[in-house]
């Protein structure tokens, strides 16, 4: 019984818990590119150095606060720069549709072209960030580290392995957990959400039905910004800030939107969750869990990963690859490919 | 005065001219249908009168005021409601959620609105829950003029609203189209099947490569030997 | 102002004002650096046209260039990089049993796929066959990796080339490419053009990450460095008669003569290749074949309907627009003398290149060589021309100051918003780009 037990334990803090806390932040990043697929009818490559920029001026205010003798207790300061680095966010992504998607907009210009423009303004992006706050790794998270740690679980429990739970995982989940229901009580209740809704079904009828597209477009931009700067924040207090590490989810998180189907909201978490859950159970090393459960006998030679943890991206790429070949409108049926 | 007037019509959609002096008429409570063979320009004709295109010359006029210069969203403020032949529901949401969003512009208090068109399409009140993606095709077409319905309008435009239906289907929608009509709005209809749709005209209009070949009521029509013959298969 | 730029400004003016600006270069600050540049942008053309020849041809958005260009790089590695002999001992026969068993379990795999009748049956058969077979290939595969990363492994550590000459290395370069596209292309090829983008930014991903950390084919991150030479190292010049002799003449130090000599050679083994790739590309255009791609591409649905196999093409593009960056790939190791995964960027390389097609004229050969120019020399240049700039804004600002640092730093991540900036201003109001295609409808980017 112990042994399973511990193996549940080694399970639960090495795969459980981590994947769901990265299928969080997956699945907040997937929605936002998922609502501007829906809407905006685009890929939006620029969406990773979004989440960057958002999380690089959340850093910067929280620094300001701290340095003001600010703090929130056990939780980390970070938290009160949010509003502040959304409110930014959105006026830069505001100015970005103004300046440089309209234009294409207006002209009707195929959907390769905006892509194109984002990768412009992921550029663009990528060289703020950069210039402003460096390409190095920077520190912001303060507050208690851990809700309980391993060695608490360890005396609490008294099993040879222990889960640890941190206070960045426990903000992930719980944010999620929120703005994932508010985000569908938005969409599925109110009268602006549903008239998103329809916009992304069938924009023709929409403008018949006397819905402005331009104020469409604008809580859409309003929704992708703030999503895209609490998923980088969460992100950034969970597993530190580097502005590369932010591009480099832009390959998940479009696995994870195009698993769900592209335009689904829904589909967007699941994906976040499939995506995660794959890439963690995939390249995770199974020996120790395996120690405990197979027989005594057995000894497993080397770490039993089914793949090394260098290939993480690889995972989310064959499972997006998996999914345009059998299922291209996704699994809950968004726009067909 | 007509409550309709959209007269002298000439226009296309950018290249050559489709519509050749063209003029259509409604008034309120009645039911006008534009028949003709294929490319006959009949969509067009309903598309410049809704806005959708522009003309070159003519003119038109919607309850006294001069339209010309408003867009088709502000045609629909002023009463106008179109039921555009494909595309004419929001796939993915509800059936009720698809009339909700037919009444989008109205800030005013929809359920008696909303009552209004399920008791007359019974069927979309059973099935107000269900997207409307998975009904049938008579039952989408309901749908969509339910949905056009909710904006109150005063004259409702029909392109081709029996496309695709059963002839059953197809007689109730027209069952349903003249007590729609008996309420007192407006009704221009595109049709392709003639015969049905002059069977339940108070005026036709017979189009024929973009100009008004035959204007009568919808018995004389039918009656025609001339429009028999040509339209009607004799 | 548009069609004034046309008539005035030809594509001989702008190539023109290129090669002025690398003269600019060598007197301002110096020759090898302008060659250096020179060579660079060259190469950077040629994987600009292969990209145009995908975008171009086709209209298909292929971010997965690196992918393809690591693949060139890896071919000049084992092309002409010596064999490690106790490597082969040691593990080779590992290897070779693992690809036999992988190749096995595949044909299994697809016996079973094609024998048993659809359904979950067929698909558990599936699941168990490859995952078995993974498993199994696996107990080879490891202790023979173990056994060759173990073989001296500051220097070699892994099975080495060929010892073949390394100019081979960019028509095996070229091939490697053109096969790894066909494999992508039959697979993803039909997609949307953003899907396609998406799937092929995946794609080499994983081609970067197999090189990365397969140290037992490639050294991973260690880097193979001391590539052997096509040209006569710059070192060896110094030594000769007639460079000396040159040296005095023309009034400059033997090292630098040496240098741009040698540099001169490989210029001009680059616009060799530039040259060739280009005459096949544009005679490929004005070919029967070629009208017919743009048949296709001008007007997809109606070339389907005359029965035109419209995937099948669009694979042939792929797969020789990918074979050309492959092959500069391979010329980029090879002038570099080293193989380094971690600089194949996809952020930087890849859309840099985009911009180079874009600006220089989607759709239009000539084009994406004067952007491939264009856009590597700006790229090289702001980082200098930054620093400078920055210089000069911050000599007011006292000399520790913290902003003045953080200003002189930040100079280089100042290119990446200029060259945003580009694309979009680019996209926006020239859409075509410098040159624009003067046949039918430039593709896509208008309609």
């Amino acid at each position: 019984m112990d042994d399973i037990l511990n193996a549940l334990a080694l399970f639960t803090n090495f795969v459980l818990l981590p994947a769901a806390v990265y299928g969080s932040q997956l699945a907040l990043g997937a929605l936002g590119v998922t609502l501007v697929y829906g809407i905006l009818r685009f890929s939006n490559f620029a969406h990773g150095d979004t989440m960057a920029f958002g999380t690089m001026i959340a850093i910067l205010f929280t620094w300001w606060l701290q340095a003001q003798g600010v703090s929130l207790g056990f939780l980390p300061t970070a938290l009160l720069a949010i509003p502040v680095a959304v409110l930014v966010t959105v006026g830069f992504a505001l100015l970005s549709d103004r300046w440089v998607y309209r234009y294409h907009r207006v002209k009707k210009a195929p959907a390769v072209v905006f892509l194109i423009c984002s990768v412009g303004v992921m550029f663009l992006l990528n060289g703020i960030v950069r210039f402003v706050i460096g390409p190095g790794e920077q520190h912001f998270v303060d507050g208690e580290r851990f809700i309980f740690t391993v060695a608490q679980f360890r005396e609490f429990t008294g099993l040879e392995r222990g889960i640890a739970f941190r206070t960045s995982q426990a903000l992930t989940l719980v944010s999620a957990l929120v703005i994932v229901v508010a985000l569908f009580w938005f969409l599925e209740r109110s009268r602006t959400g549903k008239s998103m809704r329809a916009y992304s079904d069938n924009e023709n009828l929409a403008l018949l039905s006397g819905i402005n597209p331009e104020r469409v477009v604008l809580i859409t931009w309003v929704l992708a910004a703030a999503l895209a700067t609490v998923a980088g924040v969460l992100y950034g207090l969970d597993k530190g800030f580097r502005p590369f590490t932010y591009f480099q989810l832009l390959l998940p998180i479009f696995a994870a939107a195009i698993v769900g189907g592209l335009g689904s909201p829904l589909g967007a978490i699941a994906g976040g969750f499939i995506v995660a859950f794959s890439e963690v159970l995939v390249t995770y090393a199974y020996r120790q869990v395996l120690d405990y459960l197979g027989p005594e006998a057995w000894e497993p030679v080397g770490l039993m990963q089914l793949l090394s943890t260098d290939y993480k991206f690889a995972v989310s790429f064959v499972i997006l690859v998996l999914v345009l070949l059998i299922r291209p409108t996704g699994l809950f049926g968004g726009k067909s490919v | 005065m007509s409550f309709l007037i959209a007269e002298h019509m000439t226009g296309g959609y950018g290249g050559s001219d489709i519509l050749h002096d063209c003029t259509i008429a409604v008034e309120q409570g009645q039911i006008a249908v534009i028949v003709g063979p294929n490319g006959a320009g009949k969509s067009t004709a309903m598309k410049a009168i809704f806005g959708l295109l522009n003309l070159r010359h003519g003119q038109v006029r919607f309850n006294g005021e001069d339209i010309g210069a408003l867009s088709p969203q502000q045609r629909v403020l002023k009463g106008m409601g179109f039921v555009p032949q494909t595309h004419n529901v929001f796939t993915s949401m509800s059936v009720e959620e698809n009339l909700e969003m037919g009444a989008f512009i109205r800030r005013d208090d929809i359920r008696h609105s909303l009552e209004q068109v399920y008791a007359l399409f019974p069927v979309l009140k059973e099935k107000r829950r269900q997207p409307a993606g998975q009904l049938s095709g008579g039952q989408r077409q309901q749908v969509a003029v339910g949905r056009a319905l909710m904006t109150q309008p005063k004259l409702l435009m029909l392109d081709e609203p029996t496309a695709g239906v059963s002839p059953i289907v197809m007689d109730e929608l027209f069952d349903r189209i003249i007590e729609v009509a008996r309420s007192g709005i407006a009704i221009l209809m595109v049709e392709q099947n003639a015969r049905q749709a002059l069977n339940i005209a108070d005026k036709g209009y017979v189009l024929v490569q973009g100009s008004n070949r035959y204007t009568d009521s919808g018995a004389a029509l039918l009656a025609n030997p001339e429009v028999r013959r040509t339209f009607l298969g004799g | 102002m548009n069609a004034w730029l046309n008539r005035y400004i030809g594509a001989p003016t702008l190539f023109g004002l290129m090669g002025l600006a690398l003269v600019l270069v060598g007197v301002l600050q110096s020759w090898s650096l302008a060659l250096t540049i020179a060579i660079y942008c060259v190469i950077g053309a040629i994987m600009a046209l292969g990209l145009n020849v995908q975008w171009g041809y086709a209209g298909l958005f292929n971010v997965g260039l690196m992918g393809f260009a690591a693949l060139g790089g890896i071919a000049a590695v084992l092309v002409s990089m010596p064999p490690t002999p106790e490597a082969w001992q040691a593990g080779g026969s590992g290897i070779i049993a693992s690809v036999l068993l992988s190749l096995a379990t595949l044909a299994v795999a697809l016996l079973v796929y094609q024998r048993m009748r659809r359904g979950r049956a067929r698909m558990w058969a599936m699941v168990l066959i490859l995952l078995g077979g993974y498993l199994i290939t696996r107990q080879f595969f490891d202790p023979a990796v173990e056994l060759i990363e173990a073989v001296n492994p500051a220097s070699t550590g892994y099975l080495g080339g060929a010892g073949l000459p390394i100019m081979l290395s960019w028509v095996v370069g070229g091939f490697f490419a053109a096969g790894a596209a066909w494999l992508i292309g039959k697979i993803t090829l039909g997609l949307r053009s953003d899907y396609l983008a998406i799937a092929t930014l995946g794609i080499a991903e994983i081609i970067l990450s197999v090189l990365r950390f397969e140290e037992w084919l490639t050294r991973g991150v260690n880097n193979v460095n001391g590539l052997p030479r096509p040209l006569p190292q710059e070192i060896d010049l110094q030594q000769t008669a007639w460079v000396q002799e040159w040296a005095l003449r023309l009034g400059t130090t033997v090292p630098d003569l040496a240098s741009i000599t040698v540099k001169l050679g490989y210029l001009g083994l680059a616009l060799g290749v530039l040259l060739l790739l280009f005459w096949l590309a544009q005679s490929a255009i004005h070919s029967p074949w070629g009208r017919m791609m743009r048949a296709i591409r001008d007007n997809e649905t109606a070339a389907e309907a005359m029965g035109k196999d419209v995937t099948g093409r669009h694979l042939q593009v792929f797969v020789l627009g990918s074979a050309i960056i492959g092959v500069a790939g391979a010329m980029l190791v090879t002038i570099d003398g080293q193989f380094t995964p971690n600089a194949y960027n996809p952020l930087r390389f890849t859309f840099l290149i985009w911009v180079m097609v874009i600006v220089g004229g989607s759709g239009n050969n000539l084009g994406a060589i004067l952007g491939g120019f264009l856009i590597w020399f700006f790229w090289v240049q702001a980082e200098p021309i930054g620093l400078w700039f920055m210089d000069v804004v911050t000599g007011t600002l006292p000399a520790e100051s913290w902003l003045r640092a953080h200003l002189l730093e930040g100079a280089a991540h100042i290119r990446l918003m200029v060259m945003g900036m580009i694309l979009l201003l680019v996209l926006r109001f020239r859409p075509h780009g410098l040159i624009p295609e003067r046949s039918e409808r430039p593709h896509s980017l208008r309609r």
